[in-house]
């Protein structure tokens, strides 16, 4: 069976209109639904990064996924963060207890990730959205 | 009171955005055809590697610390500059975007106490917001903060904040700088200098206003009260249209074979067309130039140029590439071997206003090669640039790119990985993406 979805239409600003009689829908075309708006608050610190493996399936963050990434929001315990350990990316669960900072992933297979002085760590944006195939 | 921003080492650091393993290693960044040197980390720099230096003149320098070298990619320091100038943005009522890496902020409504302040947190924000680090320099006037810029960047790196806010700040940012890095001041005005003894800012800002209006005209003269702290310059708040748009490439080697030759000139003619095209604008001018070897016989490159009028401005790609494989044959020489080529368009007027001459009558082969070339500019944008172009231009002249980072922000295909896949032993299964 096949199923037909709308497109979702995602207005170009900017875009010519051909001369000739105008369409009556012309002054409505703002009500199309925008995925960028919906699921971007701030275009300009969003980043899109694809993750591969099943660390953070837990978190069903899963292998080949895409995930929204806003570097201006400040990093919380409980959230889901891209870091930067000892010069590597890495997607885990931000844990911080007692001023110690965890890294947890989302699987029995995966060790969590303790943050010592002698690592360097960075919290290089928090994950906002995950964007899974169905 | 003003702001400069300027990110730092800007090419090189957009590299590290993504390749977070590159922090504190020597990065360059290479010209659009691998050609120079163009831009350098702080690292490298240190390793006394010059900037716009060929590349091959310090090939082994390179290999010995192991520098990592980048093709330049446009597509990512576009985007990534994009973003920081928005994120600026949001931080003072007013800006003007002063070229890729710089933008001048308007701080009149921010309150002289907070200064301080308000530029940590801005430093702090920009760095963790984009991956881009940043100076500012803070002063009465443009001419000012640029020198403050300059000097926080040479004298507190670690700061990388310098404002100026009375005679006693100003006095020691302008004694520090050079009169060829004060702006506006380019290599004859600095020898001119020289030879009345004045070597920094802080000697010519002693200088009187007549000498400086006789010797350095009125454009001096407005230099001086910049620096005095007199604002003679506001923000440029509207985009500057182009005056002109060139489109040049140097050889990797040197060639004297017409047909190469001809198809890079009308790559670039047609590329002139779709700029022209983009910002909705036409040209009646057209100059091609060619240069000769530099290295051959030790003489001095010799360019040959060649100017084209239309009688009527154009954006059509059919008729530049037309103009300039005319111009080509007038000026092209079989016993010289062609080092550059470039094609620059000029004498340029918003679509809209062409001027038809009183004996063109439309054409409909001309309406037709416009219906043509916007469907081709709109395939191009789809499938990518000149899959779609005129014959002659042969199988796409592309630059030699061989060390191009990935589009990490504009397109899907070359967006940011990260692997977290191991093996039985907890190693990761495959090398960590982009790690040599």
């Amino acid at each position: 069976m096949n199923f037909y979805f709308p497109t979702v239409f995602i207005p170009f600003s900017g875009a010519t209109v051909a001369a000739g009689f105008p369409s009556p829908a012309e002054d409505y075309t703002e009500l199309s639904l925008d995925l960028n708006s919906h699921l971007i608050d701030r275009p300009y610190t969003t980043f899109c990064i694809r993750v591969r493996g099943n660390s953070m399936e837990g978190a069903r963050v899963y292998d080949g996924d895409m995930l929204l990434v806003d570097r201006s929001i400040s990093p919380q315990n409980g959230h889901i963060v891209i870091g930067v350990l000892d010069g590597e990316f890495t997607v885990k669960r931000l844990r911080i207890d007692q001023g110690q900072m965890y890294l947890l992933p989302e699987h029995p297979a995966y060790d969590p990730i303790k943050i010592n002085h002698e690592n360097d760590f960075k919290v290089w944006g928090v994950v906002t959205y995950v964007i899974h195939k169905a | 009171m003003y702001a400069l921003i300027d990110c730092n080492n800007f090419y090189a650091s957009c590299e590290r955005v993504f390749q977070p393993q590159l922090e504190k290693r020597p990065i360059v960044v290479l010209s659009n055809n691998d050609g120079c040197i163009i831009a350098r980390s702080n690292e490298a720099k240190v390793l006394g590697i010059p900037m716009g230096i060929p590349v091959f003149q310090v090939e082994a320098l390179l290999r010995q610390y192991q520098v990592k070298v980048f093709s330049s990619n446009y597509a990512l320091y576009g985007d990534l500059s994009h973003r920081v100038m928005q994120s600026l943005q949001a931080f003072a009522p007013a800006m003007e975007v002063y070229s890729i890496d710089e933008a001048f902020l308007d701080l009149r409504k921010i309150p002289f106490y907070d200064l301080e302040k308000w530029a940590q947190t801005l430093k702090q924000n920009i760095q963790q917001w984009t991956g881009i680090p940043i100076s500012i320099g803070i002063a009465p006037t443009k001419t000012l903060a640029k020198i403050a810029n300059r000097y926080a960047k040479a004298f507190l790196p670690s700061e990388g904040i310098f404002i100026i806010e009375d005679d006693p700040t100003a006095e020691i940012a302008l004694a520090a700088t050079p009169i060829e890095d004060v702006w506006g001041i380019g290599r004859r005005y600095k020898r001119l200098l020289h030879s009345h003894q004045i070597f920094n800012a802080f000697q010519l800002v002693q200088a009187p206003e007549s000498w400086i209006q006789k010797h350095l005209k009125v454009v001096g003269l407005r230099m001086l009260r910049e620096l005095r702290g007199e604002v003679c310059y506001g923000l440029t708040l509207e985009p500057h249209p182009k005056k002109g748009i060139c489109v040049s490439r140097s050889f990797r080697q040197a060639t004297s074979h017409f047909g190469t030759i001809q198809e890079v000139v009308s790559t670039f003619a047609a590329r002139c067309g779709e700029k022209l095209r983009k910002q909705k604008s036409c040209a009646n001018l057209l100059y091609l130039f060619l240069f000769t070897n530099a290295y051959q016989d030790a003489s001095p490159p010799q360019m040959y140029s060649k100017v084209i009028y239309l009688p009527v401005a154009t954006h059509n790609s059919f008729e530049l590439v037309k103009m300039a494989l005319t111009a080509l044959d007038l000026i092209f020489k079989e016993e010289y071997r062609y080092k550059k080529v470039g094609i620059m368009v000029t004498g340029i007027t918003p679509e809209s206003h062409v001027q038809t001459s009183l004996f063109d009558k439309p054409d409909p082969q001309h309406l037709n090669q416009k219906r043509v070339l916007k469907a081709v500019d709109a395939l191009n944008r789809k499938l990518g640039r000149d899959k779609i172009r005129i014959a002659i231009q042969g199988y796409g002249w592309q630059p030699s790119q061989a060390h191009r980072s990935p589009c990490y922000t504009t397109r899907w295909e070359d967006i940011p990985t990260i692997d977290e896949r191991r093996d039985f032993r907890g190693k990761p299964l495959s090398p960590r993406p982009h790690k040599d």
